[in-house]
């Protein structure tokens, strides 16, 4: 079977070396900030010597700390907003199979995906500008930039949403209905249960999203509204900057134990519950 | 009964598809109307002029259109909006390269291997894509690790002969340092389809047709490829249309030959405060990505039916 499938060992060798070139390419740039950050001299062609003194500068350093934390709240709001409205656009295209303007509805759902993002952020300023001048709300700021993220987050959620809903097995929805339970109690009761762990992978997905987006941020933020992101992004065009090392190495720490912890915790989930089914399957029979 | 009764469920429908789609209404379509607006518009002193203003009882309506002769008739747009398409499609195509042996390959891997692979794919994804790109400031500047290595290989020369780099031993900002910038930011994007699509191959075709007599390279080609179609074909949109309005890092990584229309629209916005002029570049934009949209949207409705 290996055979047919790659053919030769050359090929397989191939294969482990393309994964292996392909892996070094996409975590070179990640090593080299954190070898950056712990050099004493600021150019990175130069090693200076080993030092902690850049995390120490970042402890102290306000405009990235109060960018931070706006950051972090835009991104939790953004992140629940977008998961609530998310859900119910999945729901309408997976389980409502007509509606007035289906296609349309799901293109504006998937566009967000692809649509450059400077399109995304001017159009929205423009139309968040012109409702501010009729009516003095929002100002630009928190506001704005959190409705630009959900545009975006409403994309994700909805597809990694939808992804799910359409695994689930109507039988079971259906048995619920013919147990005599109304629609929010099937939704509560049997549904949501089950796509509990995506709807924890949209949050996730949305809230670094959000918590990384430039542009949309750029053209919707205002004065004393900046996002780290854009604190990150001017430092970064004038040069490479110390200070950015730092910062990026902590993110990537961060991420790297998130992202594999949550994986085990998914990992675990997924064996406890095939368990789960096929101990059920085995009382059955 | 003469008349049918809605169903009891009926608003309960109405609100979990109304309230996503009224949203949507408001807050993705009606901004491309008011750019499409602005792009008839003058620009003031201060702010962009009305189009419809009313006074003395007459319903005045300046529909400016000389924005769009204008953006056609200058040399620095047309160039711009070239450009973008030439480097979104040097990236798909880098893209397409690099992920799909890379996709393959994962997919072939054995089964308890893969969701770690997924997960080793994903990780940079989740790492904010801002800080990787400008990694790569570090990287390809003079002195640079991935600099010292392309020149101690005398890859330069042969980057200099494909106009990618201006001269030898200077790597950043240059078409080289965009491409591979962009490549790097999008090729999860490629992965991610190819992979979902390369994972649910039937491996037994390629049983037959090795029993049929064709050689591993043959099956390839006429069986493997053709049925991955759709995943090549959404990956590439998912890097190639984004990649068209970049922003980000042709600012960081790109230099003055490779000018990207996101940069043009940026500056016209934020440089020259001139929103009218923004907003035709934004229309036009759009004009262009609308059939690839289209395709990419057709894909993702048929990927959303297809197992309902």
């Amino acid at each position: 079977m290996s055979r047919a499938v790659f053919g030769t060992r050359f090929a397989a060798g191939f294969g482990k070396s393309w994964l292996l070139a392909g892996f070094l390419f996409l975590y070179l740039p990640m090593v080299t900030l954190i070898v950056y950050s712990f050099n004493k001299s600021p150019l990175p062609s130069i090693w200076g010597g080993f030092t902690l003194e850049w995390y120490g500068k970042l402890a102290s350093d306000q405009e990235i700390l109060s960018g931070l934390w706006l950051s972090l709240k835009i991104a939790f709001w953004s992140a629940t907003l977008s998961v609530i409205f998310g859900t119910m656009a999945a729901f309408a295209l997976v389980k409502y199979k007509r509606f007035f303007g289906r296609t349309f509805f799901s293109g504006m759902v998937n566009a967000p995906l692809v649509m450059p993002e400077v399109i995304q952020g001017l159009s929205l300023l423009l139309m968040l500008v012109a409702i501010q001048r009729a009516v003095g709300f929002p100002e630009r700021g928190f506001m704005t930039i959190l409705l630009g993220h959900m545009v975006l987050g409403l994309a994700y959620g909805s597809v990694v949403i939808s992804a799910r809903l359409q695994e689930l097995n109507p039988q079971l929805e259906e048995a619920a209905m013919d147990l005599g339970a109304k629609p929010w109690q099937v939704f509560y009761l049997v549904t949501l249960p089950m796509i509990t762990q995506s709807l924890a992978s949209a949050w996730l997905l949305t809230f670094s999203l959000s918590l990384d987006d430039v542009v949309t941020s750029a053209f919707l933020s205002g004065p004393g509204a900046t996002t780290m992101p854009l604190v990150i992004f001017s430092r970064a065009r004038l040069g490479m900057s110390p200070s950015v090392n730092a910062i990026a190495t902590v993110t990537i720490v961060v991420v790297a134990v998130c992202v594999t912890v949550a994986s085990i915790l998914v990992a675990r989930a997924e064996r406890r519950r095939a368990l789960e089914i096929s101990a059920a399957q085995r009382d059955d029979s | 009964m003469t008349t049918l009764r809605k169903p009891r469920w009926w608003r309960g429908r109405t609100a979990v598809i109304g309230i996503p789609y009224v949203w949507l209404l408001a807050f993705f379509l009606a901004p491309f109307l008011i750019v499409f607006k602005y792009s008839l518009a003058e620009m003031g002193a201060v702010t962009v002029q009305d189009v419809m203003t009313v006074a003395d009882g007459v319903v005045k309506l300046t529909l400016k259109y000389s924005n769009y002769n204008f953006i056609v008739s200058d040399d620095l747009y047309f160039k711009a909006y070239v450009s973008s398409v030439k480097y979104a499609a040097i990236t798909t195509f880098c893209c397409l390269f690099i992920g799909y042996p890379f996709a393959y390959f994962m997919a072939r891997a054995r089964a308890t291997l893969q969701p770690t692979l997924l997960m080793m794919v994903m990780l940079p994804f989740w790492t904010s894509f801002l800080l990787r790109v400008y990694a790569w400031k570090g990287l390809l500047d003079e002195g640079g690790w991935v600099a010292n290595a392309l020149t101690a290989l005398h890859l330069d020369h042969l980057l200099l002969a494909g106009g990618m780099i201006e001269a030898l031993d200077k790597y950043m900002h240059t078409p080289f340092s965009l491409v591979v910038g962009m490549t790097y930011t999008y090729l999860p994007f490629m992965i991610l389809p190819l992979y979902a699509n390369l994972a649910k191959l039937d491996l037994r075709l390629l049983e037959a047709a090795a029993d049929l007599g064709a050689t591993p390279w043959v099956a390839f080609w006429k069986i493997t490829v053709p049925l991955s179609k759709a995943g090549i074909i959404a990956g590439s949109m998912l890097v190639f249309i984004p990649c068209v309005g970049e922003f980000v890092t042709p600012e960081l990584l790109g230099g003055p030959q490779t000018l990207m229309i996101g940069r043009v629209i940026w500056d016209e916005f934020f440089s020259n405060n001139d929103w009218p002029i923004a907003s035709t570049v934004a229309v036009v934009l759009v004009l262009l990505i609308v059939v690839p949209l289209a395709i990419f949207n057709k894909y993702q409705a048929e990927a959303q039916e297809r197992k309902s």
